[in-house]
């Protein structure tokens, strides 16, 4: 298992958030983490990330990357993991770009501060963009002049460029239309199939995590309660939260109106 | 037009009727010639779009929020626009609007009950000592127990605070109520109560609703019409479960085809659109869908496509409906990958017209030229 | 069904007011102390007469055998370089400066909170206007401007108050002017409008409460920078006049005697220092306690 999460604990004070037996994601996979806002999803991001500090949250348990343990890592050495080997994307791509600077050199930065050189940055990202079908050229334009939909594959190039191994996205398609969001599900797809990246994707939607996930673990009051292959926890679910979530989520052709 | 459900044979008179509205911002053209009709309740008409599509400028322009550039309202005959002093008192009370944003859609500073009571008290539609005990009617009508009338919006949940903007809404005892995108921002629990909420004020106080929305699974449930709308046009519109299983227009298709489906069932191959929508401040020549449409031909690009009938219920703004109706799209074959060559997308995010794979057995004309 | 209500970080359901009141002192020591310090201030102008040993120093007596006593017994903060008790005056003094800011500060208000909201409301040209006018009058330096006025008007306090409001009044109006405009954007100002509330109520009911927030920390951190200004007039003989005991002004006259005679300036100065401290953290308490969010985050 490329990316393995065992008896993680997320606390602010003595309330905990998260409590997760086990979460594991391997090379080439999809995992989705799917539940109600609140259940914990995203601390969960951010413990992996190895930011939780950052909003005030204890964070214990074992969190391991190709067998490295990154729970104990200093911050220094986190920098060096984060991006270049566990990438994230979040629900606002805006967030991730300063309205000041252009797209490109945003993703030139983050290279460089990974250790690539000038032209191997400028390479990398040319590729990169190219690998999520948009014109290079759009790296020279300001985060404003950019969709939400091209600022969310830019965000999945950088990922691209950097190698990570392992991307963390967190309902990077909540904000899109769903025309757009197909666009950025398949990309997900081929990311998977290509480059053999390991994705953890965060959502609310159960509807995205089922068709676009390979396993599915669901969240409830950050605890798993669910986790299985895909096409079984969705026709099959163990647990009676899971069928209730299945059961809430709107189809296309029910009822047809009146 | 939106065709109305027949009654004992002969059309009624709508509710609400929009002729040819078009609202500009600036260069923007939000809405540019929109048709519809609203039935009187229980009835509720989808307004299906994505961003751009102008579908939140039509509600905010029925309860005149935003100035109307061409075209007419007209609320049980009478013209929206020209209303004035009482009338529009009147009208504003017999629509109303809720909004998307449960986070900014209460003042945050004034207590829930006291924000459902305001209207009351404004349109004096009860004494004022009696409106906090009518509020927590309201509430209660929305699922809301009394103690929530003490509360400050932001000690409640987003489904919670949607359900207190409703209550708002229905204070004034409105026929008509807009609503735009009420579930975007709420996960799938949430989702679904305010869903089957809308239901039951529907079947309780006959109500008609204009629902306004990129999400097709709720206006299934809830929609007996519904319009789809691409750059403040309409382009197909129609009853909602024929509307939804056998599509007209190659944007409906696409819109169908994208969206996920937990049953592995009821996914349908997906129509991949290239590119971005256009810019809305110079919409492309002829059919403003074409550059991004997957069976577009010369015709589509100089001729604007009327709004017209193909089926005795269905009207689309599409010249190769019928083909579509047919099949063509399957016959352009649309496989996963074709249009994801590099470059192939992303050239296309620039405006032009996509290079797709022409299609090989549909008779209409020459496709040689396409590729300019 | 009819839902109970679900867990909330209050964990309680609505209070009493008194109650309410209570728990957000309770929650906000910031409050406190710059409440019970600002009332203590006032108190102290209040009693000024009755605490003072030598109130006469307060005014035009002058004692010259007690010239520049350090701090003793009798004198606890010493006497300045006339005589006079420097601690009487220093309690004099609080009916002085604080209330010239709070009467600079309540004009300032007084004519910026009406312009800012409509300007921030109705957008437009009354916005336009509005701004190129405060334009206008950001564009005068403070001082200078006191100096063209006061070969006009008497020098006095009556015209320190005048002058300083005339150059104060343009920030407020910016600042309210920039959150009325943000608020009447809000979805709730649209539903108001949708639901056909008067334009008077949803100014007065909605866009004025959420827009004066920021003035509101705004006044109390101005209060001290208020004093500090109307010691600069002061200074140069624009404000009070001697006897009259303000802070500013006893600081501006001590300046010359600090390495010697270091009490002149240091208690006067303390003096300011306190009580603008006091009023900044009332402010920042008031703040919280008016912001319903907040408070309860704690």
């Amino acid at each position: 298992m490329r990316l393995a999460i065992t008896g993680l604990q997320v606390s602010f004070g003595d309330r905990r958030v998260v409590d997760l037996a086990e979460l594991a994601i391997a090379e080439a996979e999809i995992v989705g983490l799917a539940g109600e806002s609140g259940s914990g999803k995203s601390m969960t991001t951010l413990a992996v990330l190895g930011l939780a500090n950052t909003v005030g949250a204890r964070v214990d348990g074992s969190i391991r990357l190709d067998g490295t343990e990154l729970t104990g890592l200093s911050q220094r050495e986190m920098r060096a993991v984060r991006g270049r080997r566990i990438a994230a994307i979040f629900q606002s791509p805006a967030l991730a770009f300063s309205p000041v600077f252009r797209v490109g050199s945003v993703v030139h930065r983050a290279l460089r501060l990974h250790g690539m050189t000038k032209a191997e940055a400028a390479a990398a990202a040319q590729r990169a963009m190219r690998q999520v079908l948009l014109p290079p050229g759009l790296l020279d334009r300001y985060p404003s002049q950019l969709s939400g939909g091209q600022l969310q594959r830019v965000a999945i190039a950088l990922a691209l460029a950097l190698r990570a191994e392992v991307l963390l996205a967190d309902e990077p398609t909540s904000a899109l239309d769903v025309t757009v969001q197909a666009e950025v599900l398949e990309l997900l797809r081929d990311l998977r199939d290509q480059q053999g990246m390991s994705v953890l994707f965060i959502s609310h939607d159960l509807a995205v995590v089922a068709e676009l996930c390979d396993r599915v673990a669901i969240m409830q009051d950050g605890r798993i309660v669910e986790q299985g292959p895909t096409g079984q926890v969705v026709t099959a679910p163990a647990s009676p939260y899971t069928a209730g979530l299945l059961a809430a989520v709107t189809r296309l052709g029910a009822g047809g109106g009146r | 037009m939106t065709p109305l459900p027949e009654r004992g044979g002969r059309a009624p008179t709508p509710l609400l009727e929009i002729t040819d509205l078009a609202v500009r911002f600036g260069p923007v053209r939000a809405v540019d010639g929109v048709s519809l009709r609203l039935a009187g309740g229980p009835f509720g008409l989808g307004l299906v779009g994505e961003s751009g599509s102008g579908k939140t400028t039509i509600g905010r322009a029925v309860v005149r929020l935003v100035p109307v550039a061409g075209g007419q309202i007209r609320f049980e005959g009478k013209d929206v626009g020209a209303l004035r002093g009482p009338a529009l008192a009147g009208y504003r009370r017999a629509a109303q609007i809720v909004f998307q944003d449960p986070d900014n859609s209460l003042d945050p500073r004034i207590r829930v009950g006291a924000s459902v009571a305001e209207p009351l008290i404004a349109h004096r539609v009860v004494a004022r000592r009696l409106a906090a005990a009518r509020a927590r009617e309201l509430l209660a009508e929305v699922g809301l127990g009394p103690e929530f009338a003490g509360r400050y919006p932001h000690q409640l949940s987003g489904g919670q605070r949607q359900r207190v903007a409703i209550a708002r809404a229905l204070s004034v005892q409105p026929r008509l109520l807009v609503l735009d995108e009420p579930t975007s921002a709420l996960d799938v629990n949430a989702q679904a109560r305010i869903l089957a909420l809308i239901a039951r004020l529907r079947a309780d106080r006959n109500l008609a609703y204009l629902l306004i929305t990129h999400n097709l699974g709720i206006v299934s449930e809830l929609c007996e019409q519904t319009a789809v709308l691409y750059l403040g046009r309409v382009v197909e519109s129609g009853a909602t479960s024929e509307l939804l299983s056998t599509p007209a227009h190659p944007y409906t298709r696409a819109l169908r085809s994208a969206v996920p489906a937990i049953d592995i069932a009821a996914r349908s191959a997906r129509v991949v659109l290239p590119g971005e929508p256009p810019d809305a401040t110079s919409p492309p020549p002829g059919c403003v869908f074409h550059p991004r449409c997957p069976i577009a031909v010369d015709r589509c690009a100089t001729e604007v496509p009327a709004l017209r009938r193909v089926r005795p219920a269905r009207l689309v703004a599409c010249h190769r409906a019928e083909e579509v109706l047919a099949g063509a799209m399957e016959a352009a074959g649309q496989p996963l990958s074709s249009s994801r060559e590099a470059g192939a997308s992303g050239l296309a995010a620039e405006g032009s017209r996509s290079p797709g794979p022409a299609p090989a057995d549909s008779g209409d004309g020459p496709h040689a030229d396409r590729l300019r | 069904m009819i839902e109970a209500p679900s867990t909330l970080p209050t964990g309680g359901a609505r209070l009493p007011r008194g109650q309410t009141l209570r728990r957000g002192l309770a929650a906000n020591p910031l409050l406190v102390v710059g409440g019970l310090l600002s009332a203590l201030i006032v108190l102290i102008a209040l009693l000024a007469p009755l605490l003072a040993p030598f109130p006469g120093d307060a005014g035009t007596a002058t004692h010259p055998f007690l010239v520049l006593r350090p701090p003793s017994a009798q004198h606890w903060f010493g006497t300045d370089n006339v005589g006079r008790d420097v601690y009487s005056r220093v309690l004099y003094g609080a009916r002085i400066s604080p209330l010239i800011a709070v009467a600079v500060l309540a004009i300032a208000c007084a004519v910026g909170i009406p312009l800012g909201v409509a300007a921030g409301y109705f957008g437009g040209w009354l916005d336009e206007v509005i701004m190129r006018v405060t334009d206008i009058f950001l564009a005068f330096p403070p001082l200078l401007f006191a100096l063209a006025l006061a070969a006009v008007l008497p020098a006095s306090i009556t015209t320190v108050i005048i002058v300083i409001a005339l150059t104060w009044w343009p920030w407020y109006t910016r600042l309210v002017r920039g959150q009325a405009a943000s608020v009447a954007g809000r979805p709730y100002i649209d539903s108001c409008r949708a639901l056909g509330i008067s334009r008077r109520r949803i100014i007065f009911r909605h866009i004025l409460p959420n827009s004066i927030t920021p003035l509101i920390v705004q006044v109390s951190l101005d209060v001290g920078g208020v004093i500090l200004t109307v010691s600069a007039l002061s200074f140069l003989g624009l404000g009070a006049q001697d006897p009259t005991p303000d802070w500013g002004l006893m600081v501006a006259e001590g300046q010359n005697y600090f390495l010697t005679s270091w009490w002149v300036v240091t208690f006067p100065g303390i003096a300011i220092l306190v009580t603008a401290f006091a009023f900044t953290l009332l402010g920042d308490g008031l703040r919280d306690l008016m912001d319903p969010k907040r408070i309860f985050l704690r």
